[in-house]
Parts: structure tokens; C-alpha cells; sequence
């Protein structure tokens, strides 16, 4: 127990519930913010904080889970790979249920390949260490929180001279897919809640732009309850005064210039590319590969395997959930035939999936 | 994905640290940080590195300042 405990009091949270319905109470039309990184959609569905906001003011989720985001050809490249011989496949515990076109890493393993979950891409440079016989592939997924941490086990390989290390990178970057999302006329979003951990890597300032390209405001906002109430409440106040700013709610971590350490190591091992995203479609330069430098250490390249033909699911809404246009109970999938156990789209895997939240906390 | 667990650093070797919260302890690396920390500072853990430090006073600071606009019954 500590004092950063209290940025959970129900009390705060609840005052600032109060102080949001005073603000907006009498408004016609609700003001719709989108919160784009998974770790809020928890928390909003977690302590159940849509129920205490008032009708005027309406919380949608976007493309905020990097497993979600993930397209199926990666996921196919993934499970080839871990189908060869004398080859350890390790990741992180979210990636392993994700269904490709034919099969999952869950099954895989299950037919003997060597998967391994860890906690942090170190624990994988650590096992190719251990397994000098071995080819060892870490699936480099996620966003700028991320990224560094694997291209810092990247730096770590290199250092301790190993060759039997390799990352399948599939990074993608935040910015873009708000901007694609704010020029999307079917989608009126009034402000963004803009993701913690990584605008602790980037900075406040990297939201500038679309701030002032779309007039739309964006709070950066810490996970707690009483953060993410508190980054509403600004959102609401810069929206009632029809200002576009970018705010810091989560001043106790992030910078409005971010962490130029972890941007340099990133700048260093991976170079931007047109990446695809899963129900979005490719974004120019919203993607991390490895860089020429760091070639050696780049899976795709390093070990060449087939790739079975790409199959998306029939019915599955993921793409329009992951846009923030659909919730997930008007997919017809939702809570029949796409379960936690026996998922058809990835955001109903990823336990930060905007449809597993929706399933776990607010069915 | 990109939750971050808020660890307070107990001993710094190298470009390593042993954190600690609630009696959980975690070893970190320092190698993404470009700010300096000490032990006793919180940091940010994420997948295995720290990637932040918690600025304790802006911290309480943002704590006090929320006790005093938004507590409901001061809130009249």
C-alpha cells in the first residue's frame, strides 16, 4: 500500500463525475471522446466508469491493442516459424490464443512446437543464451511503449555476440492511425484520450499536430481511475470552450518532450514502413521494422518459411470495433459464436481487446 | 500491453536496479532511461525496463490539488 493507492479513491472519482455532469448537463448532442490505447478500455470497463458519466458525455474505444492490430499474414509467419525445427518461438502471454488464418500459436504448441511466454524480451535474449543450438524468434508487437524495450533487447543480443536471436517486428506507431481516424467523416470524435506509457516514450508534443490539423483536443491521460475521470473532465472543458489543445493530465510520468533516450534507441534499431493494420488497412509510416543496421537480427529475412494463404473470418466486425465505429455488442458474433474461450476476432483475445473487456466487465 | 507498474528502486547496480512495490520485487534495466534515478525514486516498469520515472511531487501535488477541487462534500 502507498500513497499512489489514492489515485483510485471513489470519492475523487465520484466529485469528478460531478463536476463532468455540471459541465455538460443540458447539452444536446453528446460529446464523444476515443480513448486509443488498450490499457484504458480496461480501466474504463473495469471500475465501470461509462455508468458514472452522464448521458451527455460518451466514452468509444479505437485501434488502442497492438494484438488486436495485428494482421493474420503476421500471425501466419509466426506459426510457419514455429513449425521448423530446432526453433524457439517466445512472446508475450497476449499473442498466444490470437487466431491466424488456419491455426493459432495455442494450437501449435499444443502439437509439440516450442512456444515460450515471457515477461520481457530480455528473458528471450537470456534463453537464445541458454540454447546456442537453437534459433530463438521473439514477436516484437506493440506500440511505442514497446518497441523500445525490444530493440533494447536487440542492443542486448549484440552486445553479448549472440547470432541465434532473431525478432519478427510487427511495431506500430500511435499518431497515424488518429489522424486517419479524425479525417473519417463517419466518425466524429470531440477529443482524445490519449494512451500514458506511450507518450511517455514520444511526448505530449507528438500530438501537436493533429491538434491543430483537426481541432480536436487531446488529453494525455495516466491509467487510475480518478486519471482517466480527470482527463475527461479537461477533455469536456476544452470542448465546451471549442479549443483544440494538447494537455498533460499524467504530468507524474510523461514530458512533453518524452523520453529522448528511448527515442533514440528506437531511431537506432528500427526505421518507419507503410504498416498494415487489421480492419484499418496500410498507414504510411505507422510501422516499425528492424533497421539495415540490425538486419541480422530480423526474423523475416533470417529465416525464410512459407506462408499459408491469407484467410480473414466471415462475419467478424473486429476492423469495424477496432475504428471505434461498432460497439462490440452489435457484432453478430459477439457473445454466441466469438467467446473469450473460443475467439473468432483478435478483440476478443487479447484480454485488453475492447471485446473481452466488453465481455469480462460489461456484459 | 502497455501497462506500466509504478516500483520504487531499492539498489542500482550498473545499468540494472532491484525495484520493489507492495513487497514484490522485479529486476529492471536502466538502459532506456535518460533521466537519472536514485534508489528510493518510483519508476515505471514495463516488459522488464524502466521507462519512465514518477515525479513523486507532481504526484501528491496532483493528489492534493484533486482533494481539494473534487471532493464531493467540499464541492457544495
Amino acid at each position: 500500500m502507498n500513497y499512489l493507492d489514492s489515485f483510485r479513491d471513489k470519492e475523487l472519482v465520484q466529485g469528478l463525475a460531478r463536476r463532468i455532469a455540471d459541465l455538460t448537463s443540458g447539452r444536446s448532442k453528446p460529446l464523444v471522446f476515443m480513448e486509443v490505447c488498450g490499457t484504458h478500455t480496461m480501466a474504463i470497463y473495469q471500475f465501470g466508469l461509462r455508468s458514472l458519466l452522464p448521458p451527455e458525455v460518451k466514452l468509444i474505444s479505437g485501434p488502442g491493442c497492438p494484438v488486436c492490430v495485428t494482421p493474420n499474414g503476421y500471425l501466419d509467419r509466426a506459426i510457419a516459424m514455429s513449425r521448423l525445427p530446432d526453433l524457439i518461438v517466445t512472446t508475450f502471454g497476449d499473442m498466444l490464443r490470437v487466431p491466424g488464418s488456419s491455426s493459432s500459436l495455442m494450437e501449435e504448441r499444443a502439437m509439440g512446437a516450442d512456444i515460450r511466454i515471457v515477461y520481457s524480451p530480455l528473458d528471450a535474449v537470456q534463453i537464445a543464451a541458454r540454447n546456442p543450438g537453437k534459433r530463438v524468434v521473439f514477436l516484437g508487437v506493440g506500440f511505442e511503449t514497446t518497441a523500445p524495450t525490444i530493440a533494447g533487447s536487440i542492443l542486448a543480443a549484440k552486445a553479448q555476440g549472440l547470432a541465434n536471436y532473431f525478432v519478427l517486428a510487427s511495431h506500430k506507431t500511435m499518431p497515424q492511425p488518429m489522424a486517419i481516424l479524425s479525417a473519417d467523416p463517419d466518425l466524429a470524435v470531440d477529443g482524445y484520450i490519449c494512451p500514458a506509457h506511450v507518450s511517455a516514450i514520444i511526448g505530449a508534443d507528438a500530438y501537436k499536430p493533429l491538434c491543430e490539423e483537426y481541432k480536436v483536443p487531446c488529453v494525455v491521460t495516466g491509467f487510475e481511475p480518478t486519471d482517466v475521470m480527470q482527463g475527461v473532465e479537461m477533455l469536456v472543458r476544452q470542448a465546451m470552450a471549442g479549443e483544440s489543445r494538447v494537455e498533460i493530465q499524467y504530468s507524474r510520468v510523461v514530458r512533453w518532450e518524452g523520453n529522448a533516450k528511448a527515442q533514440a534507441v528506437l531511431a537506432d534499431v528500427f526505421t518507419p514502413f507503410d504498416a498494415p493494420w487489421r480492419g484499418i488497412g496500410v498507414l504510411p509510416g505507422s510501422g516499425l521494422r528492424i533497421a539495415d543496421a540490425y538486419r541480422a537480427f530480423d526474423a523475416e529475412l533470417a529465416i525464410p518459411v512459407e506462408v499459408e494463404e491469407l484467410k480473414e473470418h466471415t462475419g467478424c466486425l473486429c476492423g469495424e470495433i477496432l475504428k471505434g465505429k461498432v460497439a462490440p455488442f452489435d457484432c453478430p458474433l459477439f457473445a454466441g459464436k466469438c467467446t473469450p474461450e473460443s475467439p473468432v476476432g483478435a478483440c476478443m483475445v487479447s484480454s485488453e481487446g475492447t471485446c473481452a473487456a466488453a465481455y469480462k466487465y460489461a456484459r | 500491453m502497455c501497462v506500466g507498474v509504478p516500483m520504487q528502486v531499492i539498489s542500482i547496480e550498473g545499468d540494472q536496479a532491484m525495484t520493489e512495490v507492495d513487497g514484490v520485487k522485479r529486476e529492471a534495466s536502466l538502459m532506456l532511461l535518460d533521466q537519472e534515478v536514485k534508489v528510493g525514486d518510483f519508476v515505471i516498469i514495463h516488459a522488464g525496463f524502466a521507462i519512465s520515472k514518477l515525479d513523486e511531487e507532481d504526484a501528491k501535488a496532483t493528489l492534493e490539488m484533486m482533494r481539494e477541487i473534487f471532493t464531493p462534500e467540499l464541492m457544495g
